[in-house]
């Protein structure tokens, strides 16, 4: 009885990985090099951006990108671990620490946007045209609705550090929630809670039509939203595809890039949404 | 209740004019999900089947497992299936992660106990007496084994609806080890979780309305299978 278990159970292990390996469409060992992991933040994804440049980008090129859209927090700790092979975010002052410890090279700026402050029109907290700082202090003063990202995002990074500057403690504090969500969920969830967030301006507008939030505090220096793209570095991690995150850095710089960067969102949005820096 | 109407629509727009973006991804959800159930049922069944006909010790330890692992929250499967894959991981030589083989891999760790339980309780449940007459008969093992999972259909069918019920509907672990990537592992649910959080409400419903009826029609199909072979007791 044993013994005939076995052996039906081994053909049936051996049928199921077969299986298992056959059916995906393409070969698992051979492609290898040719894919490119893209570690990046839920606001080029979000926004749309992603979604024009990646094929134009695999067209020329012939690499295949996987793109990983989480928050640049934990797209830098895919980084720092060799797991993605390039990495396109913005928190230049979490960045650093991963150029200075050679994790990371090939570091190119690549585009800016900017942080807004966005809430309800009726603006509780009474923050429309303050500076950055002094909005988040009179958000605090009011104990208005403040929806945080909570995830280690670039974006959530930026917002602490205004918290700080602003010297108030916002965690704990019953009217601050963390949302734990990528930037589009957390704006809607503003909208729904009638309560003020910090997003950045491409993921504002391209959600726009489904928010009922309007622009409070903008253009204040503190507020400037870079990205970075940069390739892990190989010499650290052996199975990381360098070729192929060389030839995507080299893409996002490249003039034609830029350009489309710069063009992205215009017609839909009467307004760019990134900033093209690489090209002077 | 506009977006539902919304949603219906587009919903069916795009499955008339056959949106290539839409039907990948539908056809992409339709193969990673039945190749995880046929591999849980390859696994799950001969699993539920043997804790059903031996006793022997630590056999009770190892069906509170298995009724255990029926309830496996798929984000967790989703993370240790991630943590295996890696590529520094244990088996990161294989270069799987974010592939639809990663999505299969983790669906059917999910499924599979539950095809296990639900067959286990399934042939448990079957009139001893039956049993010692199909052995009366003097059946091989085999056939014997073939005439007790016959016998058992209703609940083995049950165990597989059950299987595929738990990952097309599974969201997390797909997200974790598929990376949700598009044209190649973005299937139906991480498709939906995606518009939501982009704020296309009407797509996302839709896509909610594609993967309702395609559930909707699998899942008649085993049923019909199902009630049609009782049929003729």
């Amino acid at each position: 009885m044993k013994k005939s278990f076995i052996r039906i159970q081994s053909i049936i292990f051996c049928i199921a990985l077969f299986l298992m390996l056959g059916a995906t469409q393409s070969p698992v060992c051979a492609e290898e090099s040719k894919d490119v992991i893209l570690s990046t933040t839920t606001s080029t994804v979000d926004s749309g951006l992603l979604d024009d440049l990646i094929p134009v980008f695999e067209k020329k090129t012939g690499y295949r990108v996987k793109t990983i859209s989480v928050g640049t927090g934990q797209a830098l700790a895919m980084g720092e671990k060799g797991e993605a092979d390039v990495l396109l975010v913005h928190a230049p002052a979490a960045e650093k620490k991963l150029v200075d410890a050679s994790v990371v090279i090939n570091y190119q700026l690549v585009m800016h946007n900017d942080f807004i402050i966005v809430g309800p029109a009726s603006d509780p907290a009474k923050i429309k045209g303050k500076t950055a700082l002094d909005a988040f202090k009179a958000i605090d003063a009011a104990s208005a609705v403040f929806i945080s990202r909570g995830d280690d995002s670039g974006t959530h990074k930026k917002e602490q550090s205004l918290w700080k500057d602003a010297n108030v403690t916002p965690t704990g504090k019953p009217w601050y929630h963390e949302s734990g969500q990528g930037m589009g969920a957390t704006v809607l969830m503003a909208s729904e809670k009638v309560g003020y967030t910090l997003t950045d301006r491409a993921t504002y507008l391209a959600q726009k039509a489904n928010l009922k939030l309007d622009i409070l505090s903008e253009g204040d220096k503190p507020l400037l939203n870079i990205y970075h793209v940069m390739q892990v570095n190989p010499e650290k991690f052996s199975k990381v595809n360098a070729a192929g995150a060389k030839a995507f850095v080299e893409f996002m710089i490249a003039p034609d890039t830029q350009k489309m960067i710069g063009e992205f969102g215009k017609a839909k949005y009467g307004a760019s949404l990134f900033f093209p820096d690489a090209v002077k | 209740m506009n977006i539902f109407t919304e949603g219906l629509q587009s919903a069916f727009q795009m499955l008339r004019s056959l949106d290539p973006d839409v039907l990948s991804i539908t056809w992409r959800t339709i193969h990673v999900s039945t190749v995880a159930t046929f591999i849980s049922i390859l696994i799950g069944i001969p699993i539920g089947t043997i804790l059903a006909l031996t006793r022997f010790r630590g056999r009770g330890v190892l069906v509170s497992l298995i009724n255990f692992g029926m309830g496996l929250p798929p984000v967790v499967v989703g993370l240790a299936t991630w943590l295996m894959l890696t590529r520094y991981g244990p088996l990161g030589m294989f270069n799987l992660l974010y592939t639809p083989t990663a999505i299969i891999m983790a669906q059917a760790v999910i499924a599979s106990p539950i095809v296990a339980g639900f067959s286990l309780a399934a042939i448990q449940s079957l009139n001893p007496k039956m049993l010692l007459q199909i052995q009366a008969l003097g059946t091989t093992r085999f056939q014997y084994l073939m005439l007790l999972l016959w016998e058992a259909r209703l609940g083995i069918l049950s165990a597989v609806i059950a299987g595929f019920g738990g990952v097309i509907s599974e969201v997390g672990a797909s997200m974790m080890v598929g990376g949700n990537i598009r044209g190649y592992t973005r299937v139906l649910t991480t498709a939906t979780v995606l518009e939501v959080s982009k704020g296309k409400f009407e797509l996302a419903t839709a896509l909610s309305i594609i993967l309702l009826a395609l559930t909707f029609v699998i899942v008649s199909l085993l049923s019909f299978l199902q009630q049609r072979k009782s049929a003729f007791r």
